[in-house]
């Protein structure tokens, strides 16, 4: 048994759906008036329970709309739960939709202050390791050019680069292996492995089953915001295989 | 209340960064750079005075500094508060992805705001110098009105904030509420235009024209603060500033659900 480093405790996230979507304080006041604001609840968690060992890779199964993003950004700390409760050990870094807190108007350089700034790294601690993540990036002169200019592969490459500087101790990955061209994929994802080795506990969101039982090592399955199953890879990526067909 | 300090240590540099970037990008397009600080206070006031100096016949020699002291002060509150109310939208991208405490947000651009506001203080020493305004011991007092702008700023950039994420019309809203408050802190009139028509509960009951006032006798007539009009706009600063604080945490979990 090893050190639990993910306690998820009966977590429910609950969203409250106007029936029309009252975004002003115009038609607020006027439906307050007429009474008529309803809302529709709607449960994208519902008592979800699961703990993670240090070093355990976890793959998360199911189909769109069961859960999937809603769990991660729970355990990113992005969403709050609206019932149970939930912790972790260790620096949570996520791999989501890299480079989305990039400012356009800002050079590569000034954005890799930026983005490191935002995942909570000190500004000592990114000049030390400002040469590395402009090399791994493969920007070059690039990096002095405005990120508007950027393609999108290039942002992800220097998402990719600042985000994975560090070796966190939890590492959320949403089918982040599409970055950048093939050349990137390998060197990424060889990162990545070998992030693995030092034993870095995994979170991985794929819709590819192929790849979650080449990366991990435990899996999980939601269906409509309810965990069905958990346990070893192989058995849960079977029960999903049963579920598509 | 310990974790919350802890983990501001944690994001200060993130707070210098974003206030950095704020004012880095205002100015990067432009030919005249920072310069733009210091010449359109100074274009508007030469505007205000030839309008309400020629045409009513007015020969205070002081009245660009007395212009230029309402104006700075109320420009400063209408961005900083505007820049407040929009930041949680503009960042909407991040907070959905990263999780930063999101007060980091409101108050850095009320921040750069507030440096953008220092620097232009500086046309304000050089028109004072031109026109020969005596510097007097009361000066330093200044610092004392600012200190409650800043801290009222706070207070309604929070609220702002938090009514803008979940109704999209605040903007507009606010903009006309800031057209009214302009019209009624005195900032190119004397204010017995308004006492005299017997309507001095305009300016008595506006912390900012209280705060106006209060710069005005520090640095334009060089007289000790008005009693009343700083115990008033001191209380209000620090009641808006509780209320702020309260309303964006009590919220701040549902923003998420609405950007």
């Amino acid at each position: 048994m090893g050190k639990v480093v993910i306690k998820v405790d009966h977590v429910g996230v609950r969203f409250l759906m106007g029936s029309e979507k009252v975004d002003n304080l115009k038609e607020f006041v006027i439906k307050k008036i007429k009474r008529n604001i309803k809302y529709k609840e709607f449960w994208a968690l519902k008592d979800v329970s699961f703990t993670v060992e240090q070093g355990d890779r976890v793959g998360i199964l199911g189909l769109n709309g069961a859960g999937k993003s809603t769990l991660l950004k729970v355990i990113a700390g992005v969403l709050k739960a609206t019932e149970g409760s939930f912790s972790t050990k260790g620096r949570v870094v996520p791999l989501l939709e890299l480079g989305a807190g990039f400012d356009l108007q800002y050079t590569g350089a000034e954005n890799i202050f930026l983005y490191g700034a935002m995942l909570g790294y000190s500004r000592e601690f990114i000049k030390d390791k400002y040469n590395e993540i402009v090399e791994f990036s493969e920007l070059g002169d690039f990096i002095n050019v405005p990120v508007k200019n950027y393609s999108s592969g290039m942002k992800s490459r220097l998402g990719f680069s600042i985000a994975t500087v560090v070796d966190p101790e939890i590492l959320i990955l949403d089918e982040v292996f599409a970055v950048g061209d093939a050349k990137f994929r390998k060197k990424s994802e060889k990162k990545i492995k070998s992030m693995f080795k030092k034993g870095v506990t995994v979170l991985f969101v794929s819709h590819n089953i192929e790849q979650v039982k080449n990366i991990c090592n435990k899996a999980i399955l939601l269906e409509k915001g309810t965990l069905i199953a958990k346990g070893e890879v192989d058995e849960v990526c079977e029960l999903y295989e049963e579920k598509i067909r | 209340m310990k974790q919350s300090i802890k983990n501001f240590k944690k994001y200060r540099f993130l707070l210098s960064e974003l206030v950095i970037k704020d004012i880095k990008l205002k100015y990067r397009r432009s030919y005249l750079g920072i310069l733009w600080t210091l010449l359109e206070p100074f274009l508007t006031m030469i505007v205000l005075y030839l309008v309400f100096s020629k045409l009513k016949d007015n020969n205070d020699r002081t009245f660009p500094v007395y212009i230029l002291t309402g104006r700075l002060l109320y420009t400063f509150f209408a961005n900083s508060s505007k820049a407040a109310m929009k930041s949680i939208r503009t960042h909407g991208q991040m907070i959905k992805k990263v999780y930063v405490p999101k007060y980091i947000y409101p108050l850095s651009s009320i921040l750069s705001q507030f440096i953008t506001f220092l620097i232009s203080l500086i046309v304000l020493v050089v028109v004072a110098v031109y026109l020969k305004i005596e510097p007097t011991i009361y000066m330093f007092e200044a610092i004392i009105p600012l200190f409650i702008l800043l801290v009222m700023v706070l207070g309604t950039g929070l609220i702002l904030a938090t009514l803008a994420v979940f109704f999209r019309d605040m903007e507009y809203l606010w903009g006309v509420i800031l057209m009214l408050v302009m019209y009624c802190s005195a900032i190119f009139y004397y204010p017995s235009l308004v006492t005299e028509g017997g309507h001095g509960w305009i300016l008595t009951y506006n912390p900012l024209y209280a705060v106006i006032l209060n710069f005005r006798n520090a640095v334009l007539h060089g007289i000790p603060l008005d009693m009343n009009a700083l115990i008033y706009s001191s209380l209000f600063s620090v009641v808006t500033l509780i209320a702020g604080i309260w309303m964006f945490y009590k919220n701040q979990d549902k923003f998420i659900l609405n950007i």
